[in-house]
């Protein structure tokens, strides 16, 4: 069995904090998130996402502050521009938009950020493998088989 | 894929003790490293943040030709800055080292050990391609303003206020109240030892009042911060006070001719102000401001018995709003806490019997500038002859505050203290630990007991006025299980007073927005770390003081204040701060002149050269967020350190097969 590969994209002061926070109180969640530090999510380019899916991730998270408390003041509403317009062509490239999600996560939610890992890496399992560079090459999504490999 | 690029890249990870290494095979992912293009050295160090450790990097820079260094060891947040100066030390640009979080972000989060060496191994994996991408940066010095900003008026705030002003620097003290002295104003006794608090404050109140370096901005609030560590610039709003306090000698006859009376907050609503009023007789500045909404004038358009009294003519009917622009070069977070006043007090019997208080109530009550001159006394004059003090109300409580307030537990044992000294009633404490840590504070603890006060541990289910007994009869019923003796207890008593803990001020969060500050679930402010930076926030220069940063006794708020101000003074003093060199630029070969970026910029730090026809970056106002980076439609603007070619390997390392 091979299991969900998950890239999360955090912002240095809020979410990548939460997740430290997490590990500061040993609570417990999926390998299977891999976490790119950028200093804010404004920094966020569709192709970082959509180089993610085509190296080969099933998922990709992306975290920034709660609105109205980005470190960089507004950095995480531009964002959220840019990945409400990417979600909508993500279906053009064979990617269900499932596979792609934003969420606000302070630096005092360790546990919130644990939980969404797991949450996830649910989801993504549920999906099953994109097949990552195949798709890409070929045009022909992938998604939706099992994850035997 | 890789191919080698001629790097020479040093890998080592740590086991920081048996923290990673309990968990993550450090010689596996050591091993696994060696077999990336160009890692010319690995090694697994039980310590690498302590000096061998960081040595072992020096000498390898040095012996092997080092020019790129992974560590894989705990946060960047921890120590970044450790790493980045062995290589400095070593003569490598500090930017060419990178860490890997494999300890909060690894190995104290993953159960299995064989997938967190895996996860271990596509994290260092994905530094070692980024490293090699890495450029060197240099950082800039840049003039610090003299001057500090302090931003509340409390203990905390007035203590950082006068440190600061004693050290030769210009503080804005900005409070929100037409006075300073914040809560511990309306404290009679400061435990444990007693002494009066008015008597320990008024006179650092009026040296705040009378301090040629402090400019004291009352009935104020800041309403923009902008700029950066050294040069801040504070938009500071003071309300119309409708008293000009140059002309005002603060005889106080306006007030005794004032013929409305509201509620006195600072009493607590026990007794009546005037709509002129000064809030408490030591207050500073000891001079009147008019409530707006109270006013008769304000409401009818008739009175005005305060202007015909006033010899000095100070009433200023047309008075506005002022705004007050400084520049600093730090800030003191001081902005302090709000008593708890949620649904657990009403839960208690709180508005629905009139001899039910809260603590700040019982403080007033208990003053001797309060309502009854410091006498305690029922609302009906009678004194009474038993008490019930409550603890944790809306504390250690998961529906409502689930921590700990720290005071009071001793608060409570202070009021038994003063309620016995002064009615000789019978008092009985129900606590669900009584938590005393503090110079002297376990001796206090012993003294009440031996008082004769009834120490019951057990929480309070019910307070009622519903008898049971002839004895209960015109009493109130506090309704509790003695946990120790195992029993339900009905103590009929003639008042109750609520012992509420600590809650973050509303306040509070709008300053740490204005600042960048992040808050926690409860809405205290974060510092940068719990244990080795308490009084450093997530934004540099700025530095908390007192219970904005979570609930704390007097004098642990008045030492907070006194570090908040060292390090204000430090950075201050020196007149220079170092800039980290991680900001934006624009290729001026690439920039199209689109213009994009200059409205995206949250610092205004991108303008247009009108004769080149690009963008320019103005490096020392960039603060390297990247969101031009992310919008530049040709790539011209790019951020330092986090290139859209460094997150691409990283990318590619993370997910490589």
């Amino acid at each position: 069995m091979s299991e969900p590969r998950i890239v999360a994209f955090l912002c240095h002061w809020c979410s990548y904090t939460g997740a430290d926070l997490a590990g500061t109180a040993r609570i417990k969640y999926a390998p299977n998130v891999h976490i790119v530090r950028i200093m804010c999510s404004g920094r966020i380019e569709p192709q970082f996402l959509l180089k993610a899916f085509r190296e080969g991730a099933d998922g990709v998270l992306v975290c920034g502050c709660h609105p109205g408390d980005c470190h960089y003041h507004e950095g995480n509403y531009k964002c959220l521009r840019r990945f409400l317009m990417l979600q909508q062509m993500l279906g053009a490239y064979g990617i269900e938009q499932g596979r792609l999600r934003l969420e606000w996560v302070s630096a005092s939610e360790g546990d919130r950020f644990a939980k969404l890992a797991d949450e996830f890496t649910e989801q993504i399992r549920a999906l099953g493998p994109l097949g990552g560079r195949a798709a890409f090459v070929e045009g022909t999504p992938q998604g939706g088989t099992s994850w035997a490999s | 894929m890789t191919k080698p690029s001629g790097h020479r890249i040093g890998v080592y990870v740590c086991h920081c003790g048996v923290n990673i290494s309990s968990v993550v095979n450090v010689t596996e992912v050591a091993a696994q490293a060696a077999k990336e293009d160009d890692v010319v050295l690995t090694k697994d160090y039980k310590f690498m943040c302590s000096a061998p450790g960081q040595d072992l990097i020096r000498a390898d820079i040095a012996e092997h030709k080092l020019d790129r260094v992974v560590v894989a060891a705990c946060s960047p947040r921890m120590h970044d800055d450790t790493f980045r100066g062995a290589c400095a030390k070593a003569g490598l640009n500090p930017y060419f080292s990178h860490m890997v979080n494999i300890r909060e972000q690894d190995s104290w989060v993953t159960k299995d050990k064989a997938l967190a060496t895996q996860k271990a191994s596509a994290l260092v994996r994905a530094a070692v391609r980024r490293v090699r991408r890495h450029e060197p940066l240099y950082s800039k010095e840049v003039d610090v303003q003299p001057g500090v900003l302090v931003i509340g008026g409390g203990i905390a705030g007035i203590q950082a206020a006068l440190t600061i002003a004693d050290g030769g620097q210009h503080v804005w003290l900005v409070e929100k109240e037409p006075t300073i002295g914040g809560h511990m104003a309306r404290f009679d006794k400061t435990f444990p030892t007693l002494d009066c608090s008015a008597c320990i404050l008024t006179p650092k109140m009026n040296a705040v009042g009378s301090h040629p370096n402090i400019t004291l901005l009352t009935s104020s609030e800041v309403k923009d911060v902008s700029g950066y560590i050294g040069n801040f610039k504070a938009v500071i709003e003071t309300r119309a006070r409708y008293v000009d306090h140059d002309v005002c000698n603060g005889c106080g006859l306006c007030m005794e001719k004032c013929p409305k009376k509201v509620p006195s907050e600072f009493d607590e609503g026990l007794v009546q102000r005037k709509a002129i009023y000064i809030p408490f007789p030591q207050a500073v500045p000891n001079k009147p401001v008019i409530d707006r909404d109270a006013c008769t004038f304000f409401q009818n358009g008739k009175c005005k018995a305060c202007e015909k009294i006033c010899g000095p003519q100070a009433i200023r009917w047309d008075d506005k709003p002022r705004m007050t622009e400084v520049q600093v070069g730090s800030v003191v977070v001081a902005t302090g806490f709000e008593m708890y006043r949620g649904p657990a007090l009403a839960e208690l019997g709180y508005g629905k019997y009139p001899e039910v208080y809260h603590a700040l109530e019982f403080e007033r009550l208990n003053n001797a500038s309060g309502p009854t001159e410091g006498k305690i006394a029922m609302r009906d004059g009678r004194t009474p002859q038993s008490v019930a003090i409550v603890h944790c109300v809306g504390s250690r409580d998961k529906k409502y505050k689930p921590y700990c307030s720290r005071v009071c537990c001793m608060y409570s044992l202070k009021f038994a203290h003063l309620i016995k000294e002064k009615t000789g009633a019978e008092v009985w404490e129900f606590y669900i630990d009584v938590r005393s840590p503090g110079k002297a504070y376990e001796e206090f603890y012993d003294r009440i007991r031996e008082e004769g006060t009834h120490l019951i541990r057990g929480k309070v289910g019910q307070v009622t006025d519903a008898a049971l007994t002839d004895d209960e009869r015109g009493k109130l019923i506090v309704v509790a299980e003695d946990t120790l003796a195992q029993q339900r207890l009905r103590v009929p008593v003639d008042m109750v007073i609520l012992s509420p803990g600590l809650a973050s001020a509303p306040k509070s969060l709008a300053v740490a927005q204005l600042l960048k500050c992040s808050t926690d679930k409860d809405g205290f402010l974060i510092e940068k770390h719990p244990k080795l930076a308490p009084i450093e926030t997530a934004t540099d220069g700025v530095f908390l003081a007192g219970c904005c940063q979570g609930p704390k006794d007097i004098p642990d708020t008045v030492a907070q204040a006194q570090a908040a101000a060292s390090m204000s003074l430090q950075l201050v003093g020196k007149g220079k701060v170092l800039i980290e060199g991680r900001t934006a630029w624009a290729d001026s070969e690439l920039c199209s002149g689109c213009r994009i970026c200059n409205s995206l910029c949250p610092y205004g730090a991108i303008t247009f050269d009108e004769a080149k026809k690009v963008s320019v970056v103005n490096e020392v106002l960039c603060k390297g967020c990247g969101t031009c980076a992310a919008a530049c439609p040709s790539g011209a603007a790019q951020a330092r350190h986090f290139k859209d070619d460094q997150i691409f390997t990283e990318i590619e390392g993370v997910l490589a097969p």
